[in-house]
């Protein structure tokens, strides 16, 4: 079941040498499923995510032929209608909660406001289930969480509160861009077995940006891979390692591996035609 | 043969009850030539370890010796033609109103090199960027291109040991090869030795002979590159960190 359509994507940034192109025609869906897009910095990666929420500011354009939900249209929706949809259809946890946290809000005052946002409950019951979600994130002690502040907290706990409070509202869609990359390997897995465990119990969709192509094989169901704002392949993750395209088998083979030790890495020869070519879709 | 010895060195910040100690008790030597990783978490202590040889940690207790010569609590001139860091972020350790030009300049002029011109341009040519990119600022180059210049800026003393703190982990998968491949080389033409810091093992494992696993600012186990491909880890902790790692 399709939960989210986008066609035809473009995302351009007018500047003095004229307009950039930072998306450039994407086509995708989600079903249920976790799928990663990856690339490398400037790849338009996080432009995709944030476009969908339509989080792209003026000058900024954002055009396509259409953004569907559950069959409705993104893109005819007027801004007081669109804050409907971001947190409680589609959510989006940021990569670094050090800015994405208020610094002098309680952890507890933040995550109640989200819950009362789209919720009309009485604030104790909305700190009840504050307490319950934060728990679903395995954070132990809740009840003193709830009264500390950002800075208290370590990356990997300030990540989890993230997670907890973009999925409070119960959003379809759960949007994670770079969720991991600032944490220690240790703590990343947990944060992904937290992740993986709430998308698969609640049916949610996850899109999963990323830069890490081992992390994405083992943690998604399909990979889009994204170079200069088009999508170049469309993979299975578990077939990831056996991408067709020399651009994802560039990045691939880029990466140093304990298993096969040399003396000089492969560097990715970077061919124009790759930018050229169209956008492959990545629609089901 | 031993480049760099670290005998029983703590390091640790603030006092009374609000003391922390970021190292405790550390050993290890590394050999002329040789590559030497310092591996853990976040908050381990490595990079503690690195501040604590260039002497920009306030309080340290053990010895620090380079080549042979215990290093003072004040560090001689001689100690920073010999010894040089290269930092974790490249957006953040190059001055924004400086020029390449400038930031090579200035660092061959305060270690006593008159033929500024010259060394500049032999500089750029080492690190693979070449003489176009003298006279541009660091927002006019990319990530890459910056730890280029850092890396230029560690070698203008003509260093025999480089400190590397994290030197990729701001960059791209492809990005990071092109930067890993150019320390192999620099390593190989200048015979220079290195202590490198990361969090990530198969960077280690590609890099270095050796390295130390630390944990709460503690060396938990040092092991050579072999016992890390073959997963033969003894600690409880080490076998824990190369589980997650792979």
């Amino acid at each position: 079941m399709t939960l989210l359509d986008v066609e035809n994507l473009w995302v351009q940034f007018p500047s003095r040498q004229g307009v950039f192109d930072a998306v450039r025609g994407v086509s995708f869906t989600l079903g249920r499923e976790r799928l990663a897009i990856v690339g490398e910095s400037g790849s338009g990666k996080s432009m995709t995510g944030r476009a969908i929420l339509r989080l792209i500011r003026p000058p900024g354009i954002v055009t396509a032929d259409q953004i569907s939900l559950d069959g409705i249209d993104l893109m005819k929706k007027s801004e007081r209608e669109m804050r409907d949809v971001r947190g409680q259809k589609i959510s989006m946890v940021m990569q670094d909660p050090k800015f994405s946290l208020n610094p002098v809000m309680t952890i507890g005052q933040q995550i109640i406001e989200a819950y009362r946002l789209h919720n009309k409950v009485s604030k104790s019951a909305a700190f009840d289930k504050a307490i319950e979600m934060l728990e679903a994130v395995s954070i132990r002690d809740p009840e003193r969480v709830m009264r500390a502040y950002p800075h208290e907290m370590s990356g990997g706990m300030g990540q989890r509160i993230m997670i907890a409070m973009m999925l409070i509202p119960n959003p379809e869609i759960l949007i994670a861009d770079e969720p991991t990359s600032a944490l220690d390997v240790s703590v990343q897995g947990q944060v992904l077995s937290i992740i993986d465990k709430l998308v698969t119990d609640r049916g949610m969709g996850l899109i999963f940006i990323s830069h890490d192509l081992n992390l994405v094989a083992d943690f998604c169901d399909r990979v889009l891979i994204m170079y200069l704002g088009r999508i170049v392949e469309v993979c299975d993750a578990k077939n990831l390692h056996n991408a067709k395209h020399p651009y994802t088998q560039g990045l691939l083979n880029s990466l140093p591996r304990l298993s096969e030790p040399r003396r000089k890495l492969d560097v990715l020869n970077r061919n124009p035609a790759w930018s050229e070519a169209p956008s492959v879709s990545g629609r089901v | 043969m031993t480049m760099l010895n670290i005998e029983n060195l703590s390091v640790w910040f603030g006092g009374g009850r609000d003391r922390v100690d970021a190292v405790r008790s550390a050993n290890f030597h590394v050999n002329r030539g040789a590559s030497f990783g310092l591996v853990g978490e976040s908050g381990s202590g490595k990079s503690t370890i690195l501040r604590a040889i260039m002497g920009l940690v306030p309080n340290w207790s053990g010895t620090i010796s380079v080549d042979a010569t215990p290093v003072g609590k004040k560090r001689e001139k001689t100690f920073y033609k010999a010894v040089q860091m290269v930092f974790q972020d490249p957006y953040a350790s190059l001055h924004p109103r400086h020029s390449v030009d400038q930031v090579l300049g200035e660092t061959l002029y305060l270690h006593g090199f008159r033929d500024i011109d010259a060394r500049v341009v032999k500089l750029l040519d080492d690190v693979g960027l070449g003489a176009k990119f003298r006279f541009r600022y660091p927002h006019q180059l990319s990530g890459g291109q910056r730890q280029r210049v850092a890396i230029a800026r560690a070698l203008a003393p003509e260093p025999s040991i480089l400190l590397l703190d994290e030197p990729t982990s701001a960059l791209d998968v492809s990005i990071q090869a092109e930067i890993l491949n150019l320390l192999t080389d620099l390593r190989s033409e200048h015979g220079l030795t290195y202590v490198m810091v990361s969090h990530d093992l198969s960077v280690v494992g590609h890099m270095c002979e050796s390295l130390a696993v630390m944990k709460d600012g503690e060396i938990v186990e040092i092991m050579d590159v072999e016992t890390l491909r073959n997963a033969q880890a003894q600690h409880a902790y080490s076998k824990k960190l190369l589980a997650a790692s792979i």
